[in-house]
């Protein structure tokens, strides 16, 4: 459907993307997250054909573009969901949605679909945030695009509407059987919404696997930092255990027999006990409603962070046990020099 | 590399056809005798003099006037920024008229009060009515840098000790110094640029000694003075580009609420300037037409004006559109649309010296109406452009590229998108573009064809003529043109900014 080789962008001397390889399926949904910078967007605006790559190839259904022969964007049928919507102000929602349609009938049904019948001949400057980009998604699907690419678009709108919205879009999206790349910074929609999840860091992909895999058997520390809370206990490997000063953990891959090596343990990784002969004190403690954090400083080296059941209640300064509690493998690198 | 956006294909030849005044006036200048001749030292001064005494009555009436839009709940809140902006859609040339008819022995206001009244005249006479006229430049500059400061620093100010009246002067209007520069420039480059003031009220400014020049057959003598005043006009106009405005972070805008008497005393001032500039002009013009009636009214002045303007507005729009997109397009649009800016240091008299050189060494060019609305088309371009660009500007280009990804090509997502979207800025820069023509005095008295006249060339020869009555209806109906222009001008705040920028010169 969508293959993109050693894809590169530069903007004058800088470079942005730079050696770019994946592919998407029939009609899966890739996110794409990294940190500001990291060259999210010109993915998108490159796939697009709103900027011109300096080298690689993209494979869009049947047509090759390459840095020589480009396909302008309104031969590409790329669908696109701006993070402002861009919705024409002068034209009504329906005449948003139809844009280019001279057969109404699709662009009503995606109305239909998204429940914005009742708003068909609204103008885009009376609908809310939310209703601005159901719209947004319906002109874009109705014009039966053959990949559909998504740039933040929920960051404009407010909480409590992101979590019903980011589903409503993934609905549509598999309804249409449309493959997608959404771009977002937003870790928990970044791990939930997406079939597959790249991290993007520095214009090349750090690691592109499904959400789990990315989240437990993250690939670098980038990419181990990038997607939730993340820190790193030094151990000597002995065969599959790893061993540390709180504990023994069963860990992948990384290292021989006998080396040292940092073992990448998350809060829920982590069992804290209060005891007098204990590793370490509660260094702060931060309520969440359904869980509690704690900060945990051991004897020497970085606090680490635990995610305990709400009703152990730990004050600040009291000595307590910490320990690796995970069941699951755990991923390990070659230990750093300066650890961390 | 990257290939020529289509719009620069078209907005090249307007750039040239912009410059083309300057190119004509140095070709003329060139052929000139002399240089620089020891009579225009006088001229340079009494230029200059006006300028600077008219920046420093419209500072002085400009400066607390935008305070008091900008700050002060006043009673009628809505009539007070329009009734102030007012005589800046005025050509001062009325206000000069009617000053001069009114003022001193034997004056309008003598004749009919009994009152003996001194007379106004001379550089006194011209520096009174361009303050008049200029201070709204002031006015709508600083009380744009006064709306966008927040007033949180002015409290700060008071909780620090300082009374209202010293926290202004010194936590507010120190904020806004670039602003009331900004105005005070407009206001001094409107002044050397003027015609109709100077030369009513006799003082030798540039323009009045060119239009003499001009008469005398000295075109080559009125070119250079043309050249000298553009050198200065220049000058001004880059200083005027160094002049950014001030950037602060939005905030609360700060709300006065004056007591009875305060608040009284305000409106009488404002009352007694708008009286100055508004009223009397019209006062006068309604008792001639009491006076005198519509006779000597020649209907076809003001169909003749509505002609040439309606003409020059379809030119400017026409020409203004492929030159406000190239703007918007790199670099290279930049400096185009910056070429068609000439229009706007280029005043009325100069504009008129180059055509008409041009009209004289081209066959069949002289004497005609073409020649005419080029001058006004050329004069007026920046309006259009201006009111194109800054619709165009707040296009989101986001929106092209969704066209575009939607199927559209890029033909059609102007066609269907960009033009739409800018359809209001064509019809308010075509319209400014009329109504300024509609009052062009200098350009007119020197291109217009033989036995074509149009309301502003009327009044003249009724000044020329010394017979006050006939001015009545063409006067009137210049007066009813500016309050169209007015109107236009300030639907909007946003309007009102976008007019103001680009108005005048």
């Amino acid at each position: 459907m969508l293959e993109v080789r050693d894809l590169s962008v530069a903007y004058g001397q800088t470079r942005v993307l730079d050696g770019l390889d994946f592919q998407l399926g029939e009609d899966e949904i890739l996110m794409l997250v990294g940190p500001t910078g990291c060259g999210k967007t010109t993915v998108l605006r490159a796939l697009a054909g709103l900027v011109r790559p300096n080298a690689g190839e993209i494979v869009l259904g049947d047509k090759r573009i390459t840095p020589k022969r480009d396909v302008p964007p309104e031969k590409r049928r790329v669908g696109m969901v701006f993070q402002d919507f861009a919705l024409f102000p002068h034209l009504s929602v329906i005449d948003n949605v139809a844009f280019r349609l001279s057969d109404r009938t699709g662009a009503y049904e995606w109305l239909e679909r998204l429940g914005l019948s009742s708003l068909a001949d609204a103008m885009p400057e009376r609908l809310s945030g939310g209703q601005k980009q159901r719209v947004a998604l319906a002109r874009a699907l109705a014009h039966e695009p053959q990949l559909m690419l998504l740039d933040e678009p929920l960051s404009n709108l407010d909480a409590a509407l992101k979590d019903t919205l980011r589903w409503d879009i993934r609905i549509a999206l598999k309804e249409a059987g449309v493959p997608a790349i959404w771009v977002t910074h937003d870790q928990e929609e970044a791990l939930s919404v997406g079939d597959r999840l790249g991290v993007l860091n520095n214009g090349h992909m750090e690691q592109l696997d499904t959400p789990e895999q990315c989240f437990s058997q993250p690939t670098s520390r980038f990419a181990a930092r990038f997607l939730g809370e993340a820190a790193f206990v030094r151990g000597r490997r002995e065969g599959d255990l790893v061993l540390t000063p709180l504990g023994n953990a069963p860990a992948l891959k990384a290292g021989g027999h006998g080396e040292p090596v940092d073992l990448l343990v998350r809060p829920d990784d982590l069992t804290v006990v209060p005891s007098k002969e204990g590793n370490g004190v509660v260094e702060w403690r931060r309520y969440e409603g359904e869980s509690r954090l704690y900060a945990i400083r051991v004897c020497e080296g970085e606090a680490l962070r635990v995610r305990t059941n709400h009703e152990q209640d730990l004050s600040v300064g009291c000595p307590v046990h910490l320990r690796i509690s995970s069941e699951h493998p755990l991923a390990a690198f070659p230990a750093e020099s300066a650890a961390g | 590399m990257r290939r020529w956006p289509a719009s620069y294909v078209l907005a090249a030849p307007v750039a040239v056809l912009a410059i083309l005044p300057l190119l004509v006036l140095l070709d003329l200048g060139a052929g000139a005798e002399t240089l620089w001749d020891p009579h225009w030292l006088e001229v340079l001064w009494q230029s200059l003099a006006l300028a600077g005494l008219t920046v420093l009555g419209a500072l002085i009436l400009g400066v607390p006037l935008a305070v008091m839009t900008a700050y002060v709940r006043l009673p009628l809140r809505g009539l007070w920024l329009p009734l102030l902006a007012a005589p800046l859609a005025m050509p001062s040339y009325i206000g000069a008229f009617t000053f001069y008819a009114a003022f001193g022995p034997g004056g309008e206001i003598e004749a009919l009060t009994g009152i003996p009244t001194p007379e106004l005249r001379g550089l006194t006479g011209a520096a009174v009515v361009m303050s008049l006229y200029t201070f709204p430049f002031v006015l709508l500059t600083t009380r744009a840098s006064l709306r966008g400061l927040d007033a949180s620093v002015l409290d700060a100010a008071r909780t620090l000790g300082l009374s209202l009246p010293q926290a202004l002067w010194r936590a507010v209007l120190p904020r806004v110094r670039r602003g009331i520069a900004a105005g005070a420039l407009l206001a001094a480059l409107y002044t050397l640029s003027d015609f109709g003031t100077p030369a009513i009220m006799g003082v030798d400014t540039f323009t009045r000694v060119i239009f003499v020049e001009y008469n005398a057959f000295g075109l080559s003598q009125a070119a250079m003075l043309s050249l000298h005043l553009l050198v200065i006009v220049g000058l001004i106009l880059f200083l005027e580009s160094r002049f950014g405005t001030e950037q602060e972070r939005p905030g609360r805008t700060l709300v006065l609420t004056p007591g009875a008497a305060a608040g009284s005393a305000m409106m009488a001032a404002a009352l007694l300037v708008a009286a100055l500039a508004v009223a009397l002009p019209l006062a006068l013009f309604g008792i001639w037409i009491a006076r005198d009636g519509l006779a000597g009214f020649d209907p076809m002045t003001a169909v003749n004006s509505a002609w040439a303007a309606a003409l020059a507005a379809v030119g400017a729009v026409v020409l203004a559109l492929p030159v406000a997109f190239a703007a918007l397009s790199g670099r290279a649009g930049r400096i185009m649309d910056r070429a068609t800016y000439l229009g706007f240091g280029v005043p009325g008299i100069v504009m008129g010296t180059a055509l008409v050189h041009l009209g004289l060494r081209i066959p069949y060019l002289y004497q005609t109406l073409f020649l005419l609305v080029l001058a006004y088309t050329l004069r007026f371009l920046p309006l259009a452009v201006g009111a194109v660009r800054s619709t165009a500007e707040r296009l989101d280009n986001n929106l092209t590229h969704a066209a575009r990804l939607l199927g559209a090509s890029r033909r059609e997502a102007f066609r269907r998108v960009s033009l739409p979207l800018t359809l209001r800025g064509v019809v308010a820069g075509g319209a400014l573009v009329f109504l300024e023509a509609m009052r062009e005095l200098p350009a007119t008295l020197m291109l217009r064809p033989t036995g074509f006249d149009t309301l502003a060339t009327e009044l003249w020869r009724v000044y020329e003529a010394g017979y006050f009555g006939r001015a009545g209806v063409p006067g009137l109906l210049l007066v009813l043109i500016s309050g169209v222009a007015l109107v236009l001008m300030v639907s909007g705040e946003r309007g009102l900014k976008t007019g103001l920028a680009d108005n005048k010169g």
